[in-house]
């Protein structure tokens, strides 16, 4: 192949990742946003989310596209009451303090792993794509499917973004950002709006794995990947910002997708990972974001 | 003429729009008690965090002892004999008092060695607040009144040549403070003691000179004499306390 | 404070060491193995400990510096033939060196900021050595050879692969840092840093360059837990990359939870208390992870302060 076409492929393989990559990032991104707290278990949110579409597909066993469609539904209902269960069991009981939030959910983290190893075992493992159409352009063909993830991750951005701005939840969730303590004086029951952004955000993490499982199997380590980036992006993006959350998991996403086409991926992960320590030391507020308040 | 310990010129911070210290020219002469007064959030607070450093100005500059101090970090102003104590108690609430006490003595002392002066010395600190017999108490199981007087006794075992102190009597009781403005006469036989006081008799009772403040600006400075008598005061601050 | 009480803390201390110096002869083979191992890694955990639990800064990445330890002294035995003792002080400066960088860039944050930050570099020394996996072995690691671990100090030699040899060894390293723990925490910069912890500003405003207090203990952190790393390499005769991987920055804080973060002995007993579970409970299943996930979340809903933080606040006030 050409390196046009070449590049046009790790173009689009880049912009599936930063599809997923968005969707993940800015579940991370809304708890900090939201409950200034960080959620270390995220990734495992995301791989519960693959590994319950495995098992929804399988179970129903039909024709692909209703297994799918099956798992789109469950698999995020699922993974946001695990969500709820775990902020009401422990994250609200440490009252949010950040430091023993983390070591909590690192906790959860190794417990959510463990209970996928033990009962979904170490394979990875395949689900059918709800189509095989391909798209033939003139260089290649490619998978229909892969493009409507893109678009599947565009439309399910607008529609947060369309909550987050355009809606009394929206509202309600931007004032306990802005001031918990206002937000409580104003009578906003701030208690339950961190139940319900912690669903939410696991919830997104859970829909981005349910899209790609189709693309990259289901396996029990594959949340730390996911983590990682996720991090990466909204450090980049700026904490808490849908926008920088947006721009930077392009930027990740395409330049993973292309970096990785051309160098080694250890290689890409290393520069990624230094830079982005860089960023947070020199720059907090991130690459896009303006001061906090 | 002898030097003065502080100046400051046309010293200034903004907060976002708000110009919190509006170009305030100060001089503050050694062996002084010198009071700040004036209304809620007029600056009083923003401005002595500039002199010890806490906050950076946004324009002007600092002299202490005739040197400039402006870009100085504030743990260095502190060596230069600067001490602060806050308006909100802030005292290490797990560490018992003498711990609080011997965290001031044992920076001011250069030989490494001597267990012992740490000792002599936060314990002549602890007595001279009257809190001596509370030696192991934790900060945070004091009575208020005490967190205040340990406070004070940080400050004290710096030993500087410049204390300065936000609204100490803040909280405390009649008898307290009644203590309380005798401890600071004795500080000030060998420091220049820099005061934010709203309590307008101990103003009266300690104060050399009186600085004003009002909406970031300093407005009328003399002694207690002068500005009682002086009508802008009355009207920017007097009048609306006592209404 | 007071000369009884100094002498009542470093009794105690003594004993302690003493005890584990006589466990040598009386533990049976399975046990004393474990044992030397658990020493190692106590050693690790003090590390840990001295910057999370007095400076209050709390790290999501020491692994880097235990990783420096273990590599340094490695690599040098394996491609540059040094001895043991030689080796031993490589992976000392490994870690000095990398902490002092790291040190100097993660302390400008703060916060949840500090632990992602050193996460990071954590990840990026893991992801060096794999990308270096001609020299480092990568996931394999490396082996060190029973020769390369014989001290020869004029005609006696002392092989570090025998047993007792290794268990002695290995407690001399923890008594060490023990000690000196001990010495840093009665200190005035121990009590410095316990200030900072509680009120960094107040510190400030007592004239304390609280940035270069807080990068010696980095440092001097940093230099604990490659003296351990390097131990691990020295006596265990493996380098290995899981050892830089985030499971070895989480174990370090999970062991000093439960040992009771700020106490001096609390290390030994939380890597002690965790080590055994875990082995106890991987008899009955594998699902080890579970239980590290599972203790740290009791950990910080019930007993944030540790098995010996709890003691100290019952029974034992003067426990340092
Ligand atoms: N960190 C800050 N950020 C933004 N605004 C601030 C900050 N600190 C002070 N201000 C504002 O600056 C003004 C002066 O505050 P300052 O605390 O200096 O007043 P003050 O004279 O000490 O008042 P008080 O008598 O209540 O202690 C106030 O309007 C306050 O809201
Ligand atoms: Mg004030």
């Amino acid at each position: 192949m050409a390196f046009g076409p070449h590049l046009l492929l790790a173009t689009l393989e880049g912009l599936v990742t930063a599809a997923v990559l968005a969707l993940t990032a800015l579940g991370l991104s809304l708890v900090f946003g939201v409950m200034r707290i960080v959620n270390v278990a995220h990734g495992e949110f995301f791989m519960l989310g693959a590994v319950l579409a495995w098992a929804v597909a399988t179970a129903l066993g039909t024709h692909p596209a209703l297994g799918f469609v099956a798992a789109l539904i469950v698999a995020p209902l699922v993974v946001g009451s695990v969500a709820l269960l775990s902020e009401r069991l422990v994250l609200r009981r440490l009252n949010y303090d950040p430091e023993a939030t983390i070591v909590a959910t690192i906790g959860l983290l190794y417990i959510i792993q463990q209970l996928a190893l033990s009962f979904y075992g170490p394979e990875a493992r395949p689900v059918t794509p709800p189509f095989s159409y391909r798209v033939l352009l003139p260089w290649f063909g490619y998978s229909g499917y892969k493009l409507s993830v893109i678009a599947a991750s565009a439309l399910l951005l607008i529609a947060t973004w369309l909550v987050l701005t355009r809606t009394k939840i929206g509202l309600v969730m931007r004032a306990t950002q802005y001031d918990r303590e206002m937000a409580q004086a104003f009578a906003i029951p701030v208690e339950r709006v961190y139940a319900g952004v912690f669903a939410l955000g696991a919830m997104l993490a859970a829909t981005a794995a349910v899209l790609i499982v189709p693309i990259s199997q289901a396996h029990y380590l594959m949340g730390q990947d996911p983590l990682l980036l996720s991090f990466i992006v909204v450090i980049i993006g700026g904490l808490g910002s849908l926008r920088g959350t947006v721009v930077a998991a392009l930027l990740i996403g395409l330049s993973d997708g292309i970096i990785s086409m051309f160098f080694s991926p250890t290689l890409a992960k290393l520069i990624a990972t230094l830079a982005v320590a860089m960023v947070l030391v020199f720059r907090p507020q991130g690459l896009f974001g303006t001061t906090a308040r | 003429m002898t030097q003065p310990l502080l100046t400051t010129s046309g010293l200034s911070r903004d907060f976002g729009g708000l110009r919190a210290v509006d170009n305030a020219d100060f001089s503050l002469m050694p062996g002084e008690i010198r009071a700040i007064i004036g209304p809620n959030g007029a600056g009083k607070t923003t401005f002595v965090g500039l002199v010890c450093g806490r906050i950076l100005p946004s324009s002007g500059t600092i002299n202490f002892v005739g040197a400039d101090i402006t870009t100085l970090p504030a743990y260095r102003r502190v060596r230069l004999g600067i001490a602060y104590t806050f308006q909100v108690t802030s005292v290490f609430a797990n560490l018992s008092a003498y711990d609080n006490v011997a965290l001031s003595v044992q920076r001011t002392l250069t030989d490494g060695r001597s267990r012992g002066a740490v000792r002599t010395g936060a314990m002549k600190a602890l007595e001279q607040v009257g809190l001596a017999d509370r030696a192991g108490t934790p900060a945070g199981q004091l009575a208020y009144g005490h967190q205040r007087l340990l406070e004070v006794a940080m400050g004290l075992a710096l030993q500087p040549r410049l204390l300065i102190l936000d609204e100490p009597t803040q909280g405390l009781s009649d008898g307290e403070i009644e203590g309380f403005v005798a401890l600071i006469r004795e500080i000030a036989r060998d420091a220049t003691v820099l005061i934010i006081e709203h309590n307008m008799p101990v103003v009266m009772q300690l104060a050399h000179r009186i600085t004003v403040f009002d909406v970031g600006r300093i407005i009328a400075e003399g002694d207690p004499a002068e500005i009682r008598a002086n009508a802008q005061v009355q009207e920017a601050y007097l009048g609306a306390a006592h209404g | 404070m007071t000369e009884a009480s100094t002498a009542r803390v470093y009794g105690l201390h003594a004993a302690v060491v003493a005890v584990l110096f006589a466990l040598n002869f009386l533990l049976p083979d399975y046990h004393h193995g474990l044992f030397a191992r658990i020493l190692v890694l106590a050693t690790f955990a003090m590390g840990y400990n001295l910057l999370f639990g007095y400076a209050g800064l709390l790290s999501l990445g020491h692994a880097m510096f235990f990783a420096a330890g273990l590599y340094g002294s490695g690599l040098a035995i394996t491609y540059l033939g040094f001895g043991v003792p030689a080796a031993f002080i490589a992976g000392l400066v490994c870690g000095a060196l990398l902490a002092l960088v790291v040190g100097l860039l993660a302390l400008r944050t703060s916060g949840v900021a500090f632990m992602i930050v050193t996460m990071m570099f954590a990840q990026a020394l893991l992801l060096t050595i794999v990308y270096f996996n001609q020299w480092t072995g990568g996931d394999q690691g490396l082996v060190l050879q029973q020769a390369s671990r014989i001290v020869t100090i004029g005609n006696a030699s002392v092989d570090l692969t025998v047993p007792t040899v290794r268990y002695v060894a290995a407690l001399v390293l923890f008594a060490v840092v023990l000690f000196a723990t001990l010495a840093i925490v009665r200190s005035r910069f121990g009590r410095v840093l316990v200030a900072i912890r509680e009120n960094e500003e107040r510190t400030r405003m007592l004239g304390y360059d609280t940035f270069a207090n807080k990068l010696a203990a980095i440092v001097l952190s940093g230099v604990f837990c490659a003296a351990a790393g390097a131990a691990y390499a020295l006596l265990f005769g493996y380098v290995g990359s899981n050892f830089a991987s985030v499971q070895y920055s989480i174990l370090p804080l999970l062991w000093v939870l439960a040992g009771g973060a700020a106490t001096t002995l609390g290390p030994l007993i939380g890597t002690l208390f965790i080590y055994y579970v875990t082995d106890i409970a991987s008899s009955y299943t594998s699902a080890w992870l579970l239980i590290v996930g599972v203790a740290l979340i009791l950990l910080v809903l019930f007993a944030p302060k540790g098995i010996l933080g709890a003691v100290r606040k019952r029974w034992i006030r003067w426990l340092p």
